[in-house]
């Protein structure tokens, strides 16, 4: 173990940020993420992030916490996803990539101006590929605050939302609102996009929203099960990124570290990849073996 | 029968619904009791979906009410229950087939609150009446067309509605499904006391079983039993041009003379034969 966490590791206080605000948005995205693969709406989590972009580009350039930047243009961004979509797949997917076009212009425009404006790239990299080690411990009680909000939401909502995400038609006619659950989940998409965005930048947080939650539907049977496993991965490979990190600046003479976000979300990649090695075996070794249970009684169902 | 058990759970009463200009439903009239296995029969376009539809409140009736167990729906949205047509039950949901159904006993809820044992047992008895036991643990999304539906249904029932609408679920099964869903939804209506309305485009599969028909086309309906309905005089004046209703080998076969044309429907009162 010792190997593992290099000198300075537990106490240092921009670990100990990192490691905070690293397992919260973690554990957000986690939940947030599972009921966003469900619901097929990975796109529009990923446009998202786009949005999330244009808000910390934005912050910086005018000068007010990125956290704020993030937060408040994925909301925006969920809002206008919602006014000019449609409950149709098809709608949904066009007003998305409409809103993401936009704002990713957005985005480029205020990332020039922040290296014009700073003389400076390094926004850029923090934006896009967050640099956890660098934030003020201010920014945690928000951080936690806005995940406990969000959480609580989707506590709340999580069987109407449950029941129209898999048939709108079902869970209007039990009387639920089917508009309102669906902005409010995307509200809580917004959150926790935001969130993820301020730990390990808007391009990669999309992976820490999808990665665990896909993961999890792999390899659990129901949803509950599912939404015990993807914060678990989320967080376990949240904590060993920031590990690894921290410890990769003394792998080089020239004492510079590799980005956490990077070890983050290749720990997240590896982690998918090797939940799909049970059924690949299974698929390669017998093509007979994934036979559906209805014939075994040989009877047509 | 005691005089409460003949009041209707559904009263549609003189129901008129157009949209785009178009008229869709035509004073339609008819009502449903408990125990009664009712088919709404018509071709694609009759009318059908937009009826139920305003039975379940979705659609904005133009002229009519519609009553369920004599009050509006509102005030008893919890005596519905619903299959629909199309449920995209995607694979990737993770979702057994038990917890779907158990999903129907408080999806309207907010909030947390565990199952209690009283709940888990109605799943267990709703999915044994529908003999559903068998794949009870698989995800709904890897389910046949037949035990899709069976578990739909079992979804919509255990809840303990009056009233269950199945919108076509004879469609896109094969034969011998559809034979063992008319048989299930059957003995429901039977045993569970529940009044059963459910469309299709096809009256053969359900004509052993069906107590009542309500037959529709181009937004017209007759109400009855079979016997009184289904006949010559009654569907010609009905479709506004002379039909012939042939029956053979217990099947029945409506036809129309060559060169008719349906939209054509000359100015008549709705047909309440009972």
């Amino acid at each position: 173990m010792r190997y593992l966490f290099e000198p300075g590791f537990f106490s240092s206080g921009p670990v100990h940020v990192a490691v905070t605000v690293g397992a919260v948005s973690a554990l957000v995205s986690a939940f947030v993420g599972v009921f966003t693969v469900m619901r097929g709406q990975s796109f529009a989590g990923h446009a998202l992030t786009d949005v999330a972009t244009t808000g910390g580009s934005g912050a910086f350039f005018f000068n007010f916490s990125p956290l704020l930047g993030f937060l408040g243009a994925g909301v925006l961004g969920a809002g206008a996803m919602d006014l000019v979509g449609v409950e149709r797949l098809r709608g949904r997917d066009i007003a998305t990539g409409v809103v993401l076009g936009f704002a990713t212009g957005l985005a480029a425009l205020f990332l020039y101006l922040d290296a014009t404006k700073n003389a400076t790239t390094g926004v850029s990299q923090q934006i896009l590929f967050g640099s956890i080690f660098t934030l003020n411990s201010s920014t945690i009680p928000l951080v936690v605050g806005m995940s406990v909000i969000t959480l609580g939401v989707l506590a709340l909502i999580y069987r109407p939302l449950l029941l129209s995400s898999i048939s709108p038609d079902l869970a209007g006619a039990r009387g639920i609102r089917v508009r309102l659950v669906g902005v409010l989940f995307m509200l809580t998409l917004a959150v926790a996009v935001g969130l993820s965005s301020i730990a390990i930048g808007s391009v990669l947080s999309t992976a820490l929203l999808i990665g665990p939650a896909a993961t999890a539907l792999r390899v659990t049977k129901n949803l509950r099960a599912a939404l015990v496993v993807a914060p678990i991965l989320g967080v376990v490979a949240t904590w060993l990124g920031v590990v690894l990190a921290y410890d990769s600046f003394y792998w080089f003479p020239s004492s510079q570290g590799l980005p956490v976000s990077f070890f983050i979300v290749t720990l997240i990649f590896l982690g998918y990849l090797v939940s799909g090695l049970p059924a690949l075996r299974r698929r390669t070794s017998s093509p007979v073996a994934t036979a559906p249970a209805r014939e075994f009684k040989g009877v047509p169902v | 029968m005691s005089g409460v058990a003949s009041a209707p759970v559904l009263d549609v009463d003189e129901v008129s619904v157009s949209f785009g200009g178009r008229s869709i439903l035509d004073h339609v009239s008819f009502a449903v009791h408990r125990g009664e296995f009712t088919g709404l029969i018509g071709s694609n376009g009759a009318g059908k979906t937009t009826l139920l539809r305003s039975i379940l409140g979705l659609q904005r009736l133009e002229e009519g009410e519609i009553r369920v167990e004599g009050e509006p729906l509102s005030r008893h949205r919890h005596a519905l229950g619903y299959v629909p047509q199309k449920v995209l039950l995607d694979p990737d949901i993770p979702l057994r087939a038990r917890d779907f159904v158990a999903l129907g006993l408080n999806a309207n809820r907010y909030g947390f609150s565990r199952r209690t044992p009283a709940q888990r047992d109605r799943v267990e008895q709703i999915l044994r009446d529908v003999d559903a036991e068998r794949f009870a643990d698989s995800r709904v999304g890897s389910l046949s067309g037949g035990e899709q539906q069976r578990v739909l249904i079992a979804h919509a029932l255990v809840s303990e509605p009056t009233l269950l609408l199945l919108d076509e679920p004879l469609a896109n099964l094969d034969p011998r499904s559809v034979q063992e869903i008319v048989a299930l939804l059957h003995s429901v209506a039977k045993e569970h006391h529940v009044a059963v309305l459910l469309s299709a485009h096809e009256m053969n599969a359900l004509l052993p079983v069906m107590d009542r028909i309500v037959y529709i086309t181009n937004g017209r309906a007759a109400s009855g039993t079979t016997e009184e309905v289904v006949r010559s005089d009654v569907l010609s004046a009905l479709y506004g041009h002379h039909v012939d209703v042939l029956k053979l080998h217990g099947r029945v076969l409506v036809v129309a003379e060559p060169g008719q044309d349906d939209a054509e429907i000359p100015e008549h009162p709705t047909l309440t034969v009972n």
